[in-house]
């Protein structure tokens, strides 16, 4: 555990260290602000909701994620620091769980800052704080489900481009999977059983689902499980490094 | 029954205990990347307390793969390697946890100062409190590294890069030290600064280096194994190699390595 902290506090100072946080934290700012108020026409609408803040954060995601998480491994293997890390008494697991956990935190701050929106709907109107608290639970768990898959891109180049190039790729089909212009090239000769396989894997889906108000286990589990088996991947990937 | 991956499953007691006799032992080692590379080649020799063991060879003879074999970085893909009698394959922590391995390049987090940088070793080494102050002060204090503390190890020198990552490698007082290329890239000065440092932890410890400087081998070493596409073709001291006439002509005849030039 000691190692899984150490590792952890490393990799989330790491980010601080250089101006990538801070650029990274006023993007993001900017770009729900903008999503939110100028594309969602929030005060428009004229309803005391944060829908339209949260609706945009899967494709917000799908392209500031994988910079956040490019650098998870790629930049360890292209610098040779990673011989160094493999070689302390560190259990892999933990080394993988820091580092990922390190990006994911490091996301929450992010997220985190976003509260002015919270409060700004809170003093116009009287929201649905349930669900407001809901839609950010599955706005970090999405978060986590795509730094999952970045770190293990990551781990699988020593170009930072490519990492990121790659996880946008893989992020944008698991994003994407629900919706028509997927499920039409699948309608029209696959099985029923299939489309609901492949809707059932999409993140709008299960996220939609949840800034709905509701947390359905399901979602849950979908987004948990997800995570966990990119990051097991993420382990395996290292290993197979390893045995050469 | 700790491993990184837990793949494995073998109790500590499958060790045999070796304390006293050698302290790093490699038997067959082989590496092959691939069907029709094979970096290393059936290599076998073994350490003891007080030795210094010069690893000598061309590019690419397999020096740096045998060393990141023995300190669990890569995986062979046949034979064994104990540190203190612990298998690296099936006791990786135990095995990290008592050597000290300085990477090629001295590899080390640019955005970190050394203090920082050293902290969060001596962490990850379970050193805490007086220990751990008392251990970075005396890696600092042998290393050189005083006046760089609050620096940025991006910004630092060579020379200094590569004290860091000494200190880095000896901050615990590890039994066993691996070192790849400990002197590459420093003036001659900074060199002799380094060879002073692992003459005088020697005799306490089982030490590994490799490196390109025949010299260095005289200087330092007790022992010297010349290493050829994967194979030990020499495995003597110093001395002994030296009756086989001048160091560079001996390497020279025993290693073949790119430059092979043919004689018309």
């Amino acid at each position: 555990m000691n190692g899984l902290r150490l590792v952890f506090q490393r990799e989330f100072m790491g980010y601080f260290a250089t101006p990538l946080a801070y650029i990274f934290i006023v993007i993001f700012l900017f770009l729900t602000g903008l999503t939110t108020f100028y594309i969602g026409q929030f005060f428009e609408t004229g309803e005391a909701t944060l829908k339209n803040f949260f609706s945009f954060h899967p494709w917000l995601y799908l392209f500031l994620i994988p910079a956040v998480s490019m650098r998870l491994w790629a930049e360890e293997t292209k610098s040779g620091t990673i011989e160094l890390l493999m070689t302390l008494p560190v259990p892999l697991w933990a080394v993988v769980l820091g580092k990922y956990l390190a990006a994911w935190g490091f996301t929450m701050v992010a997220l985190a800052l976003t509260f002015p929106v919270w409060i700004t709907v809170n003093y116009l109107g009287d929201p649905d704080n349930g669900v407001i608290l809901a839609s950010y639970i599955g706005s970090a768990l999405m978060a986590g489900a795509y730094l999952a898959i970045g770190s293990t891109i990551s781990a699988t180049t020593r170009n930072q481009v490519i990492a990121f190039v790659i996880t946008v790729s893989v992020c944008f089909l698991f994003t994407v999977s629900g919706l028509p212009m997927v499920l039409d090239f699948f309608s029209a000769w696959a099985p029923e059983a299939l489309l609901s396989v492949i809707a059932s894997f999409s993140f709008l889906t299960h996220f939609d689902a949840i800034t709905n108000g509701v947390i359905d286990l399901r979602d849950v589990v979908y987004f948990a499980s997800l995570t966990c088996a990119w990051l097991y991947a993420n382990a395996v990937i290292l290993e197979m490094k390893r045995a050469g | 029954m700790r491993d990184d991956f837990g793949l494995n499953l073998v109790p500590f007691p499958a060790c045999h205990p070796v304390f006293g006799t050698y302290m790093i032992e490699v038997e067959a080692l082989v590496k092959k990347f691939g069907p029709l590379i094979t970096a290393v080649d059936g290599v076998s020799f073994k350490v003891g307390k007080g030795e210094v063991l010069g690893f000598l060879g061309p590019n690419g003879a397999g020096k740096s793969t045998t060393m990141k074999m023995i300190t669990g970085f890569l995986a062979p893909s046949s034979g064994t390697a104990r540190v203190l009698g612990r298998d690296v394959m099936l006791d990786p922590i135990g095995v990290k946890l008592s050597l000290g391995y300085l990477p090629e390049g001295a590899p080390a987090y640019p955005d970190m100062t050394p203090r920082e940088f050293l902290l969060f070793i001596a962490g990850i080494r379970r050193l805490g409190g007086a220990e751990r102050d008392r251990a970075i002060a005396l890696a600092v204090e042998r290393t050189g590294l005083a006046g760089v503390m609050e620096q940025p190890i991006d910004t630092l020198s060579k020379g200094f890069k590569r004290r860091v990552g000494l200190a880095q490698a000896i901050l615990h007082d590890p039994p066993v030290l691996i070192m790849d290329e400990p002197t590459d890239g420093l003036d001659p000065n900074q060199k002799h600064t380094v060879r002073q440092l692992i003459a005088e932890m020697a005799p306490h410890k089982a030490i590994i280096i490799s490196t390109h400087i025949l010299e260095e081998v005289d200087a330092i070493c007790t022992r010297a194994i010349i290493i050829d596409r994967g194979r030990i073709v020499a495995d003597a001291t110093p001395a002994e190699l030296e009756k086989r006439g001048r160091l560079d002509e001996v390497f020279r005849q025993l290693t073949t390595g790119d430059l092979h030039e043919s004689h018309a």
